[in-house]
């Protein structure tokens, strides 16, 4: 064993002191300091935290940390190494039920505690996953393949197309559904692009994480995942779709289409929410519900059109009151060939960014026009400004969300650099990207605290 | 611990050392107490009083983690066997996204440790440098997050109770839990006003070896808590944990016990029933009873339909279904008394009810009990197929067919249990000192590093601060009263009503005998008060005018009460012949 396994994570003063005194980590020790006497386990050191503490575990299972620099005396009676492992057991096969492929990307459907940065790390196989959610085999027949192990913000466009073509891979193979583990901050992010790179799929492709990892009782994750599962394998939705929380109780998840949806809390279970239209269906522990029926259908052919490009020179700008013109300039000196705007109000940037946008335009840069009210239409020409800016050349982009029109726009400029085809492609809509109409009911956001509000809640649950 | 309340032969009885002694009965005890701030521990939320109104409810479902060490809680097991629907009631000014872990914890609370620090100065413990926050688990749903952050700042302190040494293993600092509103079948609801208050957690070394004792010191440990001047007072506001062994048995926790009064009873009886437990044991040996002897279980819906044995009568439908288990060479046993009017069927009970959710009374039909007389012809119906003979005892169950599976099993680990001696469990207080099954004793394999928080690191500072925040200890107090002349229960008094801080003040500066200061303080104000007579003027310095002066020496009892009453504009004529024992009359 290396000294650095032996001194896991100590350095400095810690670790000068656990070398003096010849004692390892996972030894049962009795340290002595000006306050006193302790007895526990000595546990790897976190490597963010400060160098001249010693964390011990005590026999209660509570740790504490002890001042190196006030330590008088140590007496080690032993070592005792614990190896964290998640149960595993085979994943029972039933001829009978459908067979679903999950991936993994990262994320938190099963993990476990990383000592050296004290965080949580995902762990992920059907063994694994079997030993923590049994529920999952009376669903189907599970396959799972780690893709990649990142945090949803390290996604990117070679996870991006390496993604898309593995799940078009097992589409052809036969699978009756895709479920895809995934960090939730960028979920929807993935779920768009998605929905371009692999359009017609004849199975649903249901993307799934948690907002509170499954190292807590209380995790979304466990319901999560027996949600998507269930989507996944039975349900007749064949399309790429989001499968979280809908309430943030333990009741039932929501469907959302992979480019309608978009993650609206930083840490709330049901931060996933549909945006200008009503989720496709509700999901329990027994049934998918669908809640409309334009959706696609799942069909047994093994047809699946696989678009996998994706050019990264695409950027959003979020457009603040004052923005200077050098902003804009700027993109074009670095080469971006895409801005996706998302403006004021209907669709509205300030006059002095004119000149800048016209120059992006006449350099061959592809301006989109996205809502930073995220809910709503761009609605260009209701005032001036927006005709000024259409005159300029900033195309409109409907109802498209800002980030689903950039990860579109990524993918539009990876088939061609021409005005007309970049925006023929952006503007038909692939997957419900822009729909033709916004139901009545497709924006609420109930404010708490009115009094009909709180008879609804009280009477519902959240 | 109000010595009056227990009569004085209780108080004799639950102070027999030699009794306990033969036992060899040892307790410990875990006390708990809220700090005084003004804001919960991990969030920004006010502590206020509690309500039972509510705005909004959530649902949650709680499911067994791994531990640090890579292992299942036994409790966490169980609980997840029982299957709850936990429904949370919140109320908008007392919780926040927070609480319902719907959102990661702010930093601790400062003014929270500061607080505690004080406590644990005064406790004499050995202090950590750096706080580590844990997550102890906690899967009856009592903490929407599934457990408790929770964080050790001592280990290894001691204080002094009637002149004894009694070590104090660990001074905790943690989030409390939610009120439980109701518990009935698969559905627990709790209130969250009181969760993640700051509360601090006192565990003792179980150096207590009788019930009378074991009240003492958390009467000792309550003053204590009062002087420091940290602690939440009021309903709701402390708890305490008991834990009671005997020779032979197993540490038992007892949970919820509200007032120090009824713990020398709860005691008592926990050490009779460890050793009517291992009694049962040596029984089931010396019969021969083998841990396979409880594997028969017959399905008896379409018999048990027909009887309306209150166990029996259900509500029978598609899903419902009953069954019955045969305890090879148990006829007899069920009855065998465990406590202040209860039997060893209730245990078997008491698991029935928590871990499979049937709660119906009785939730089970035994045949050794007497009002189960109807059913001889099913129990013998179910010997008969199960090969089984008169020797044996048979339970039923009937319910939802998967409740009344789980409840089988669980006869059958309790009656395994019963070959062992004393399942390590932890049990809820009842009234006249019973308690009963609550779930298995959870062990430190629930503790889990709360990622979530960074180390605390606590500095010179802070030790220093805390050093000098702490009062004197409350030992050394009440010795110096003790050499005054005060009796325990006057010392006590002093310390429950805050009258000590007077009572400092006027000792110093005035020659009054100390007892007759301690009854003017104690009896004499509130009797005045109680007969209308305005005393809130009545603070050190009025007193130390009218006693301040060398010949107060002299002042009797009478003369003295008689001072004060007239400093209050209010005239006194004494009747009868206990004057001495304040019996007066106020006139105007
Ligand atoms: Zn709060």
């Amino acid at each position: 064993m290396s000294n650095d396994d032996l001194f896991k994570g100590y350095r400095g003063p810690g670790r000068e002191l656990l070398e003096r005194m010849g004692v390892a980590v996972w030894s049962d020790v009795e340290v002595t300091t000006d306050k006193g006497s302790f007895r526990g386990l000595i546990l790897p050191r976190s490597e963010t935290a400060d160098d001249h503490h010693l964390v011990l575990k005590l026999d209660t299972g509570y740790n504490v940390g002890l001042d190196a620099r006030v330590v008088t005396a140590m007496k080690s009676f032993g070592r005792h190494e614990a190896h964290y492992k998640i149960p595993e057991k085979d994943f029972p096969y039933d001829p009978a039920k459908p067979n679903v492929k999950l991936f993994g990307t990262g994320g938190t459907i099963a993990s476990r505690l990383d000592y050296r940065t004290g965080a949580v790390i995902p762990a992920f196989s059907p063994g694994e996953l079997y030993g923590s959610v049994p529920e999952l085999a009376d669903i189907c027949n599970l396959k799972t393949e780690k893709l990649y192990a990142v945090f949803s913000e390290n996604m990117g466009p070679e996870q991006y197309i390496g993604l898309a073509k593995a799940v078009a891979r097992e589409i052809e193979n036969g699978v009756d559904g895709i479920l895809i583990g995934h960090g939730t901050d960028t979920m929807s992010h993935t779920a768009a692009i998605l929905s371009f790179m692999v359009q017609d799929p004849p199975v649903p492709i249901v993307m799934v994480g948690s907002q509170r990892s499954s190292d807590r009782p209380s995790s979304d994750a466990a319901l999560n995942l027996i949600h998507g599962t269930l989507t996944a394998a039975t349900s007749d939705i064949a399309e790429v779709m989001v499968c979280m929380f809908g309430p943030t109780s333990d009741e039932y998840g929501l469907l959302h289409r992979g480019t309608r949806v978009r993650k609206m809390h930083s840490s709330y279970r049901s931060t996933f929410r549909t945006i200008s239209d009503i989720p496709l269906a509700l999901v329990d522990r027994k049934v998918v519900q669908p809640l409309r029926s334009d959706y696609r259908r799942r069909c047994p052919d093994r047809k699946v059109k696989l678009d996998a490009v994706y050019d990264d020179r695409a950027t959003i700008l979020y457009y603040y009151p004052g923005m200077k013109p050098d902003l804009v300039d700027g993109l074009i000196d670095k080469g971006y060939r895409g801005i996706v705007i998302a403006g004021t109000g209907l669709g509205h940037v300030n006059k002095p960014l004119y000149p800048a946008l016209e120059r992006a335009i006449a350099a061959g840069v592809h301006v989109f026009m996205t809502v930073q009210t995220l809910w709503g239409y761009t609605q260009m020409y209701v005032y001036d400004t927006g005709r000024d800016l259409m005159e300029l050349g900033v195309v409109p982009a409907g109802n498209m969300l800002p980030e689903v029109a950039f990860m579109k726009l990524g993918w539009a400029l990876a088939h061609s650099d021409d005005r007309d085809e970049v925006r023929r492609i952006m503007l038909t809509p692939v997957a419900g990207d822009i729909t033709e109409r916004e139901p009545p009911d497709a924006y609420l956001v109930l404010q708490g605290g009115l009094p009909e509000v709180d008879r609804f809640v009280k009477g519902h649950r959240m | 611990m109000d010595d009056q309340n227990l009569g004085p032969d209780s108080q004799r009885r639950y102070d027999d050392r030699e009794f306990y002694q033969a036992l060899g009965l040892k307790c410990g005890l875990e006390m708990h107490r809220q700090l005084d701030t003004t804001h919960k521990l991990f969030c920004r939320c006010p502590v206020q009083p509690y309500t039972s109104e509510y705005h909004a409810e959530i649902l949650r479902h709680m499911r067994p983690t791994l531990s640090e060490l890579g292992v299942y809680d036994p409790t966490a097991l169980m609980e997840f066997k029982t299957k709850k629907d936990v429904v949370y009631r919140l109320h908008r000014d007392t919780v926040c996204t927070y609480e319902m872990d719907d959102a990661p914890p702010f930093g601790l609370n400062r003014g929270a440790l500061e607080r505690a620090m004080v406590i644990g100065v005064m406790l004499n413990l050995n202090l950590v440098d750096e706080l580590h926050i844990a997550r102890k688990q906690y899967l009856d749903g009592s903490i929407p997050t599934g457990f408790q952050r929770t964080t050790i700042l001592g280990v290894g302190g001691h204080m002094m109770v009637d002149g004894r040494r009694i070590d104090i293993r660990q001074l905790g600092l943690e989030e409390d839990s939610c009120r439980e509103v109701s518990d009935r079948g698969h559905r627990r609801t709790y209130m969250t006003d009181r969760l993640s208050i700051p509360l601090i957690e006192i565990v003792t070394e179980a150096q207590m070896y009788t019930p009378m004792e074991a009240a003492r010191v958390g009467s000792a440990i309550r003053r204590l808590c009062h002087l420091s001047g940290v602690c939440r007072t009021g309903l709701g506001r402390a708890r305490q944990d008991v834990n009671v062994s005997i020779a032979g048995g197993t540490r038992i926790e007892i949970k919820g016990v509200g007032s120090l009064r009824e713990l020398p009873a709860l005691v008592h009886y926990e050490a009779l029933r460890q050793k009517a437990l291992l009694e049962m044991r040596d029984t089931a040996r010396s019969r021969g009873i083998q841990a396979d002897g409880f594997e028969g279980a017959v399905d008896v819906t379409a018999m048990a339909r027909r009887h309306r044995h209150p166990a029996l009568n259900i509500a029978w439908g598609t899903g419902t279904s009953a069954q019955a288990i045969v305890l090879r060479g148990c006829a007899g046993m069920l009855a065998t008394p465990t406590g202040p009017g209860r039997t060893f069927g209730d245990e078997v009970s008491d698991r029935i009810r928590i871990i499979a959710c049937i709660d119906r009374v009785p939730n089970m039909a035994w045949s050794d009990d007497p009002a189960s007389f109807e059913l001889t012809e099913l129990f013998g119906a179910v010997r008969q197929q199960a090969g089984a003979s008169p020797a044996d005892a048979v339970v039923v169950v009937a319910g939802p067919a998967a409740d009344v599976a789980t409840a089988i099993s669980e006869v059958r680990i309790r009656m395994q249990e019963m070959l062992e001696g004393v399942p390590r469990e932890t049990r809820r207080s009842l009234r006249g000192g019973g308690t009963r099954f609550e779930r298995v004793l959870p062990g430190p394999d629930r503790m889990y590093p709360d990622t979530d928080l960074p180390p605390i690191v606590l500095t010179e500072r802070d030790f220093e601060r805390a050093r000098a925040a702490s009062p004197e200890p409350l030992w050394d107090k009440e010795t110096r009263y003790a050499v005054m002349g005060l009796s325990p229960v006057q010392i006590e008094r002093l310390f429950t009503t805050d009258a000590w801080t007077i009572f400092e003040a006027v000792a110093a500066r005035s020659a009054l005998r100390p007892t007759i200061l301690a009854y003017l303080l104690l009896d004499w104000v509130p009797a005045l008060g109680r007969r209308g007579v305005p005393t809130v003027e009545v603070d050190a310095d009025l007193l130390v005018r009218l006693f301040g002066d060398a010949g107060a020496v002299q002042w009797t009892q009478k003369d003295a009460a008689a001072a004060l009453a007239q400093a209050l504009g209010h005239a006194v004529h004494w009747v009868g012949k206990n004057a001495s024992n304040g019996t007066a009359e106020v006139g105007a």
